[in-house]
């Protein structure tokens, strides 16, 4: 049964291997940079996932930019966080969503706002991942707001959510996937992955499960484009976790960029084989150039037109 | 119990710039037992106070008082009796101390000398740690015992979200992830098929956001 009709419903429950990216909206107004990622992203992805002030810094909104996304022939993947608004505000949102067209929402917890550039603001958490799984699984099946209340019209809508078999503790983590299978959620992008090994456990915990029959995975995937950031992701950011190996390779690399390419499409190679992954979600936040490379590398190319 | 701190010696300071004399008065109970507000540190601080002043050449009065409760009106209400001349009452009570002794002294000023941040229990000497947010529906039924409100910086109902990393939060390597200890407890009990199931949303009206709380007992209210 068709719950969207988006692009990248199609693709997954076509049974082809998807190719999502992300975008980060930009932190002013000017729509010229979303239009040059999206035109450097277009031929190379099913959908694109438009962030919701990713690391608590504040930037254009996720449904303004998903909406600015789609009139240039992209799909949107569009993200709400449960930080910064509550159950009004983000219903209210997903209604308007739908009226702009978008289809595809990933419904995330959200950075704690002490990473971002206001740590002095209140969060909201008036739903968590979880409930705002729920909360857009009532809207679009039971056409119903949280409240039991109704509102016209459909919200047809594929809902995602993130999953990350890094974090802690590790048994819990398939069980919070089967939470949100519960909930309703449709596809989870996974948090980057480098140590494949791990994912791969973790993989074999979904499919005993069955998730993988109810759950579309993607596998995240991040290009890395120094041995900086490689260390700072390693140390820095939350929930990702960049096994040394990896950052010797880069260190001892002539072409460091090159080598980052090479790990992602070994990476991207050896996920493809894992049973139960669906597809892969591209993070190449500030690589964007990048996407149609690696893609085509990878031999994921051309896209499929549904 | 309620777990204050005293606030920065400079900023009573700036509070008290215009006054010529105060009563600086203490609680017996929770601020006491956290060593924020009781008789010992309201005699410490109104002597800082005072040398602080005397610094400046502008002599501070001080009158040291350390109720019971300040946040009961019968402890409060002799409070009235010793007010002549006083230009301001700076409070070593928690929050709810500072505003029974404005409700019930009209007249006077009543200045917070205190921050009051949580309540917790102490940990350690010295240390002390947030338990309840007071949310009026407690869930810990459902969570082995560990408040995922208060101990959650997310206050997330279903479990750790993917910022939990060997036990610690995301905000900070000083903070435990609020779920993990919940998930370990869970464990211990045999009850992790309690972390299984989702949580739906949360009523919140129960909690501040509801609007102010207050609580009519029938059964104990007196001559209705």
């Amino acid at each position: 049964m068709v719950k969207s009709g988006s692009n990248l419903e199609s693709v997954l429950e076509s049974g082809r291997f998807a190719v999502t990216a992300e975008l980060g909206p930009p932190k002013g107004t000017g729509v010229k940079a979303i239009y040059r990622k999206v035109e450097q992203l277009k031929p190379a992805v099913d959908a694109v996932n438009l962030t919701d002030n990713q690391t608590a810094i504040t930037r254009m909104c996720s449904l303004a930019t998903s909406a600015l996304v789609r009139q240039a022939g992209v799909e949107p993947v569009m993200q709400i966080t449960c930080r910064d608004r509550n159950r009004i505000g983000i219903q209210s949102d997903v209604l308007g969503a739908v009226a702009l067209g978008i289809r595809n929402i990933l419904c995330l917890s959200g950075d704690h706002q002490r990473f971002g550039n206001h740590p002095q603001a209140k969060n909201v958490y008036d739903l968590d991942s979880v409930q705002l799984i729920q909360t857009l699984s009532g809207m679009r099946d039971r056409k119903k707001f949280i409240s039991g209340d109704d509102f016209s019209g459909e919200a047809p809508l594929f809902i995602g959510a993130a999953a990350n078999p890094y974090a802690d503790p590790y048994e819990y983590r398939v069980v919070r996937l089967a939470k949100k299978a519960k909930a309703g959620v449709d596809f989870v992008q996974t948090q980057a992955v480098f140590d494949v090994a791990k994912f791969a456990h973790w993989m074999e915990s979904v499919c005993e499960r069955g998730l993988d029959k109810r759950v579309h995975i993607l596998a995240g995937v991040i290009p890395v484009k120094s041995v900086a950031m490689a260390r700072y992701m390693r140390d820095y950011v939350s929930g990702v976790s960049v096994p040394d190996e990896i950052i010797t390779r880069l260190e001892k690399a002539q072409d460091v960029k090159e080598e980052g390419v090479k790990i992602c499409l070994e990476i991207i190679e050896q996920v493809r084989d894992i049973p139960g992954v669906h597809g892969i979600h591209l993070m190449a936040v500030g690589w964007e150039d990048m996407v149609p490379t690696i893609v085509d590398r990878a031999g994921l190319l051309p896209r499929p037109l549904l | 119990m309620i777990i204050a701190e005293q606030k920065p010696l400079s900023e009573i300071e700036e509070m008290l710039a215009d006054c010529h004399k105060v009563m600086v008065a203490g609680c017996g109970t929770c601020v006491t037992v956290c060593f924020a507000g009781g008789e010992k540190e309201v005699g410490l601080l109104a002597s800082a106070l005072r040398m602080a002043r005397e610094l400046k050449g502008q002599p501070l009065e001080t009158l040291e008082r350390t109720l019971h409760r300040q946040c009961e009106w019968e402890f409060v209400d002799p409070v009235k009796a010793e007010l002549e001349g006083i230009d301001a009452i700076l409070s070593l009570g928690c929050g709810v101390g500072v505003q029974a002794l404005s409700e019930r002294l009209p007249g006077v000023r009543v200045l917070p000398a205190l921050n009051t941040k949580f309540m917790g229990l102490p940990l350690e000497q010295g240390v002390w740690s947030e338990r309840c947010a007071g949310c009026g529906d407690c869930v810990l039924d459902l969570t082995g015992g560990i408040c995922p409100i208060a101990r959650c910086s997310k206050s997330l109902l279903n479990g750790p979200c993917g910022g939990s990393a060997s036990g610690k939060c995301e905000i900070s390597p000083d903070v435990d992830c609020g779920w993990q200890l919940i998930y370990d407890r869970l464990e211990s009990l045999g009850r992790l098929d309690l972390m299984e199931e989702p949580i739906p949303p949360k009523d919140w009206s129960y909690a501040r956001d509801g609007g102010p709380r207050r609580i009519v007992r029938e059964d104990l209210r007196l001559g209705q």
